[in-house]
């Protein structure tokens, strides 16, 4: 990674905040913090993975970059090679060019199709609003789509009912892939896939990756997809980044005791980097009420008093000459242990 | 060893038949063939459109089976009991109540249908789009729903009559300022689960305008509950007619309708001594009304993918 790095998506202390309302006047009591001041930088040409436990807020995060949620508070500044634009400040019209280059492929192949349309049915629209025109030229390039997912150009005039959840998964990727992005946020595009078929899925992403020159912004709590797939690791922990490095070093220099939890609940054959398992005690804590000071800190095997009082930073630290960040008050000591 | 052979080929005749039905249905694998079968084996569904259909068709076709105009006086013969000559007699003022029957089926029918399909374009157009861009209008368009459904609704429909006046055209407008609110509801409430859906996300996130994506995308998958509460609510609004008419309100009492044949029961007169004037007109507006439902039943239970069948 020594060529020259270009960012192609900066995030700056990106919250994204849902309103609980009760009662009858519908009073708003209270805040889901689901994304809790997010400053990220993704690099072009990269798969940044991002993981965590569910309801930690990563699919939230990729819908806030996506503006399908708005953001509440943070910027989400997006380079397009000649400009940098805030997504967060466009008018519906300038969002419409960025949609172009922005995509996202679903969680839930069952729900990612309209069950009323045939794939070219629910696909031409989108090309129509951006700009090809001519029927025969917009079933041509579905057509390709589909032959890029390994699927036959005829399965476009099929409904989605008629379709296995892997190849609806496909279809999922060739609809994002159907404007050319730069950037595609993949929100656990295999995860409801069985073992042999995510392994093919995620051979196709990382096929088409390479051909396209994309960007992906991988969504999983599956680790052992994130060390296939993915150049950076970022972890989550109730809203927040809380370890942020290349995928070797966070394996192999972790920092933080959260992302240890994680590691050490995947199985591994390789007996030397066996380690003793850490469970993760309790639940995570409501997004709503998150604990004070570092919000790991009741599930944290090594609390100590700072712990419980003060918010870590996410700081920067230097593992094998590559940047590694981590909010953790004893980050440095955690490569000791 | 004969008995298990016996089993066998009883559970492959079984399949056999299966496999038969599933390469016949195979023919015509289009999504509405299942719902349609479901809804065919449904007795009181179909029981439901064999009524409706020959009382429709009987409207349709009045000309060719009325021997009278519905409208002819004929003072001679008033009150006639029913026979040959007319079949169900004939009423105060000498016309034939099986003419004015048939003839009035065409206005109830038109009037309860029109009123539905009415409501529906209003309810759907407004429930679609608000349902699935919520904010403020969403808001407003609520409220007024509400305020509209709290007000009895006949009361509301005597209001608008006396301010409106009477008359076909004026009645149809009454009833669909007065019965949008249900079928928009629904139709909203459908759109609000379906808003979540990932594929209308997924359109979001090309940017497609919001028209195009209530409209076009959403609304097909929300069909199936608006086609019952069309049929359902067409039964109300007939009833509705029947009752407006026997008040006195509804159609102007020249035209034959359902409900101003059987206004005549107001007289009590006629309502004891005479009950070929009132009877069938009632008995047809039950059988109609009962017919609607159980089709509309029957097509909510088929659209059911939970049921199988
Ligand atoms: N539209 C919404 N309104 C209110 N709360 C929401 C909404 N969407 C998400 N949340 C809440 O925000 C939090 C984060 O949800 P999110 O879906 O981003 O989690 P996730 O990390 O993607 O989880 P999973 O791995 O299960 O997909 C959850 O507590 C969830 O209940
Ligand atoms: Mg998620």
């Amino acid at each position: 990674m020594s060529e020259s790095i270009e960012t192609i998506l900066t995030l700056k202390d990106m919250e994204t905040h849902f309103p609980i309302k009760k009662g009858v006047f519908k009073r708003t009591t209270g805040y889901v913090k689901a994304v809790d001041g997010v400053s990220l930088e993704v690099y072009r040409g990269e798969t940044l993975a991002l993981v965590g436990e569910s309801g930690c807020g990563k699919t939230t995060l990729g819908k806030s970059i996506l503006q399908l949620v708005k953001p509440t508070s943070g910027k989400i500044i997006y380079n397009d090679k000649t400009t940098e634009r805030d997504l967060c400040r466009l008018s519906q019209k300038e969002m419409m060019e960025v949609n172009q280059k922005l995509q996202i492929v679903f969680q839930d192949p069952q729900s990612s199709l309209n069950p009323a349309f045939t794939i070219f049915g629910s696909l031409q629209d989108s090309l129509k609003a951006h700009g090809i025109k001519s029927k025969s030229e917009r079933r041509k390039i579905i057509g390709d789509l589909l032959e890029a997912v390994n699927m036959r150009r005829e399965q476009m005039d099929l409904y989605p009912h008629e379709f296995s959840g892997g190849q609806r998964q496909r279809i999922g990727i060739a609809r994002a892939l159907s404007i050319e992005p730069d950037l595609i946020v993949c929100d656990e595009a295999v995860s409801a896939l069985d073992v042999s078929i995510q392994a093919q899925v995620l051979k196709l992403l990382k096929d088409i990756k390479e051909e396209r020159n994309l960007t992906y912004i991988f969504i999983t709590h599956d680790l052992s997809v994130v060390e296939y797939i993915s150049d950076r690791v970022a972890v989550m922990y109730l809203g927040k980044i809380v370890e942020l490095a290349e995928v070797e070093d966070l394996y192999a220099s972790t920092m933080h005791p959260y992302t240890k939890a994680l590691l050490s609940a995947i199985p591994v054959a390789d007996l030397d980097r066996r380690k003793k398992r850490i469970l993760l005690e309790g639940d995570v804590p409501s997004p709503v009420n998150p604990p004070s000071g570092c919000p790991f800190h009741p599930r944290c095997s090594q609390c100590q008093d700072i712990c419980k009082t003060v918010v870590p930073e996410l700081k920067r630290f230097e593992t094998n000459g590559n940047e590694h960040y981590s909010a953790c008050h004893f980050a440095e000591e955690q490569l000791s242990q | 060893m004969k008995d298990t052979e016996k089993k066998k080929t009883r559970l492959e005749k079984k399949f056999d038949k299966i496999l038969i039905r599933e390469d016949t249905g195979l023919i015509k694998n289009k999504k509405g063939s299942r719902a349609f079968r479901k809804l065919m084996s449904n007795r009181l569904a179909v029981a439901g459109i064999i009524i409706v259909s020959v009382i429709l068709l009987a409207s349709i076709f009045a000309p060719l089976i009325c021997r009278y105009d519905p409208l002819k006086l004929d003072l001679r013969n008033k009150l006639q009991k029913p026979s040959m000559e007319h079949l169900i007699g004939t009423d105060q003022l000498g016309r034939d109540i099986f003419a004015r029957i048939v003839y009035g089926g065409r206005v109830s029918i038109l009037v309860g249908l029109g009123s539905a399909l009415a409501s529906a374009v209003v309810g759907v157009a407004i429930g679609a789009y608000t349902g699935y861009k919520g904010g403020l209008l969403d808001k407003i368009m609520l409220r007024l729903s509400e305020l509209v459904m709290a007000f009895p609704q006949i009361i509301l429909v005597l209001l608008l009559v006396t301010i409106m006046g009477q008359g076909l055209r004026n009645l149809i407008i009454i009833f669909t300022l007065t019965g949008w609110g249900g079928i928009y509801r629904m139709t909203r409430a459908q759109m609000l689960s379906l808003r979540e859906e990932e594929y209308v996300q997924a359109l979001r996130a090309f940017g497609l305008n919001n028209f195009s994506i209530a409209y076009k995308h959403m609304l097909p998958n929300a069909v199936g509950p608006i086609v019952v509460n069309i049929t359902l609510s067409t039964a109300m609004f007939i009833l509705y007619e029947a009752a407006l008419s026997f008040l006195g309100l509804g159609v102007p009492l020249n035209i034959a309708t359902w409900g101003n044949i059987v206004n005549i029961a107001q007289d009590l007169r006629y309502l004891q001594f005479f009950w070929w004037l009132w009877v069938p007109g009632a008995i047809v507006i039950s059988l109609f009304v009962l017919g609607i439902n159980f089709i509309g039943d029957g097509l909510r239970d088929s659209a059911d993918p939970m049921q199988q069948g």
